[in-house]
């Protein structure tokens, strides 16, 4: 087990204790409808909300209380159909489409509940695909890569295809992948949750380690109370609305 | 990102091998089939081409394609010679003569019957295989075309004497040449105008066809309209009788409709598989689609990275398949060897082929493009 898997530290690095002044998420009336009429379906109910740089954010609550709508819309995969969506400094409610392509391209890293890795790539292959995106040359990418998967524990992997590694393994490429371009704000979906305890306690220590920076912002949706420990910030969710905004070491209402 | 689609596409063997199949089965399907279609149409010119000398052959105005024979009367040979623009014509006969082999047996034969003076229409030198055309001059000579002899007598080595009996009269073949092969698959004989009408029952009419060139200042174009016109015979050129010809068979006789249903069927199969296939293979990658979406990967290249795929796929298959009908080709060119194989695979096919596999590839991509694009993006958090 290697130093980040073993990692008991639930303390920001000291670089996130230097966070840029500002919110990195700023989120004000948001609103998300699904359907029309009858069938119209409220996801995200008028929800305002500030996220700060430094911080890693769990976004919790029971299923179907609207916690991937709205990291869908803060990663600018969803449209918001009421309020205001500011990120990194950039209202994304009024940003154009191949805009937003190009702006989530290089400032957002996905860590995704199912790894959703290329079956066909290596995991230095998979973890370069984000520097090929931003036209990096495959050599270089291919590099910048290796040095991520070593930092994440895979140094010996990077030929590995995702088929030949464990759950917890090719989470580590995912968030190798997710960080390999530098990005500054994370978003992970339910990163733990395919995992078993000792592996997603190792993910979320590693998510902790390498992606928590001062000037980064980082959103973990769980459901896994038992990584409650890493947060920064727990906002909880019900009905599609924020209940309550905790600080560290203090625990939602079940 | 190119790469990355390369790699989508071969990570997946058995995918990307059936996705080929399909391409590769459709291209042979299809290139074999017209080949051999248009090696058959080919052959029912085979006259067309081998009698080469004139520009404009006339005919009685009702006569729709080569073997369509109406006898016309000689002094029509002196009409179109009266013509102006007309440099020279001749008088030939074609037509099928019935010949009494050695061992007793009947035969039909194609037998053409060239200007005695000028020999127009003869085989070129280069296709004389033996003897000498002015042997045709002999009495009762013949050349006879190589797949004939063969026909007629196997692997048996060519021989000066052996002959044939055609209306009670005695045919020396004299030389051997090579010749087109023919729809009918008849042998061919060569013999002089006048040894021709020997060889045939007694008719009163023997003239088939006129043979003409025009004047240099005139294209024979000009020259056949004007021949029309002034002896209200049809008079075609080389290409007009060629397609003429072609035209007669692909409207007349069932041939196009057999050999479209087997060309639209491959074609069918192979839209069917590879369009099936292509599209399995990008839904169950839907949810990578959505990541490298959700990534930063715009619709554009989306659409480069499956057009990518699709290239590559269509241009293995059609290699693969051009390949396997060249290569059917080969083997029945060397395998048969007393019928001639029709057999015509030309740049034509290629082309016919490339575009059919083109649009196989495209509507298997773009059924799958449809899916990409219109992909949420965030499925990948589902």
């Amino acid at each position: 087990m290697t130093a980040i898997e073993s990692h008991p530290v639930l303390t920001a690095p000291e670089s996130a204790k230097r966070s840029l002044p500002g919110a990195a998420i700023q989120l004000r009336g948001v609103s998300k409808f699904f359907g029309t009429g009858d069938t119209r379906v409220t996801a995200v109910n008028s929800i305002t909300l500030d996220l700060p740089y430094g911080e890693m954010v769990l976004l919790v609550g029971p299923s179907g209380c609207g916690k991937t709508t709205l990291i869908s819309i803060v990663a600018g995969l969803l449209e918001a159909s009421e309020g205001e969506v500011s990120v990194l400094g950039q209202n994304l409610t009024r940003m154009g489409g191949n805009r937003k392509v190009r702006f989530r391209g290089a400032n957002i890293g996905f860590v995704f509940q199912q790894y959703n890795l290329l079956p066909a790539l290596t995991a230095v292959e998979n973890a370069c695909v984000p520097l090929l995106i931003a036209g990096w040359p495959h050599s270089k990418a291919i590099t910048k890569a290796s040095q991520l998967l070593e930092k994440v524990g895979l140094g010996g992997r990077l030929r590995s295809y995702p088929s030949q590694l464990s759950g917890g393994q090719q989470q580590r490429v995912a968030i190798a992948r997710a960080l390999v371009h530098e990005p500054r704000l994370l978003v992970c979906d339910e990163p733990t949750a395919a995992l078993d305890a000792t592996s997603g306690r190792t993910v979320m220590g590693l998510i902790r380690e390498v992606a928590v920076q001062s000037d980064r912002a980082v959103i973990v949706v769980t459901h896994d109370s038992r990584v409650y420990d890493f947060g920064d910030k727990i906002v909880a969710m019900a009905d599609g609305k924020v209940t309550e905004v905790l600080g560290k070491g203090q625990r939602p209402h079940e | 990102m190119n790469w990355v689609a390369l790699r989508m596409l071969t990570g997946d063997r058995a995918k990307y091998l059936g996705i080929i199949f399909g391409v590769a089965f459709a291209a042979l399907l299809m290139s074999q089939q017209l080949s051999i279609f248009c090696g058959l149409m080919r052959n029912t010119t085979s006259q067309i081409r081998d009698i080469e000398g004139g520009d404009i052959w006339v005919m009685d105005k009702n006569v729709q394609f080569v073997d369509d024979v109406k006898p016309m009367s000689e002094n029509k040979l002196m009409r179109v010679r009266g013509v102006p623009g007309v440099e020279w014509a001749v008088r030939l006969y074609k037509g099928i003569a019935r010949a009494r082999l050695s061992d007793g047996n009947f035969q039909q034969m194609i037998l053409i019957g060239l200007d005695d003076a000028t020999l127009v229409g003869a085989p070129r030198p280069d296709r004389i295989l033996h003897g000498g055309l002015g042997d045709l001059r002999q009495p009762n000579a013949v050349f006879i075309d190589e797949f004939g002899w063969r026909y007629l007598y196997g692997d048996v080595p060519f021989e000066v004497g052996r002959t044939l009996e055609m209306n009670d009269k005695r045919a020396v073949i004299v030389g051997m040449c090579k010749c087109n092969p023919t729809f009918q698959t008849f042998p061919i004989l060569y013999c002089t105008y006048s040894q021709a009408v020997q060889f045939l029952p007694q008719e009163r009419k023997t003239l088939t066809f006129i043979l003409a060139k025009g004047v240099p200042e005139l294209s024979a174009e000009q020259v056949s309209e004007q021949i029309t016109e002034q002896t209200g015979l049809k008079a075609l050129t080389n290409d007009q009788f060629f397609w003429s010809t072609i035209q007669y068979y692909m409207q007349r006789t069932g041939i196009p409709i057999n050999f479209g249903i087997t060309v639209m069927l491959g074609f069918v199969v192979g839209c069917a598989i590879a369009g099936q296939t292509f599209y399995l293979f990008t839904l169950e990658n839907l949810k990578q689609w959505g990541a490298l979406k959700a990534m930063g990967v715009s619709n554009f290249r989306l659409v480069r990275m499956i057009l990518l795929q699709a290239l590559i796929v269509g241009l293995i298959g059609f290699g693969l398949g051009i390949g396997g009908a060249a290569l059917f080709g080969y083997v029945f060119e060397r395998a048969v060897k007393s019928t001639p194989p029709a057999f015509y695979f030309g740049w034509q096919i290629m082309t016919i082929t490339a575009g059919a596999v083109t649009f196989i590839a495209l509507a298997a991509s773009l059924l799958s493009m449809r899916r990409v694009l219109f992909l949420e993006a965030g499925v990948v958090f589902r």
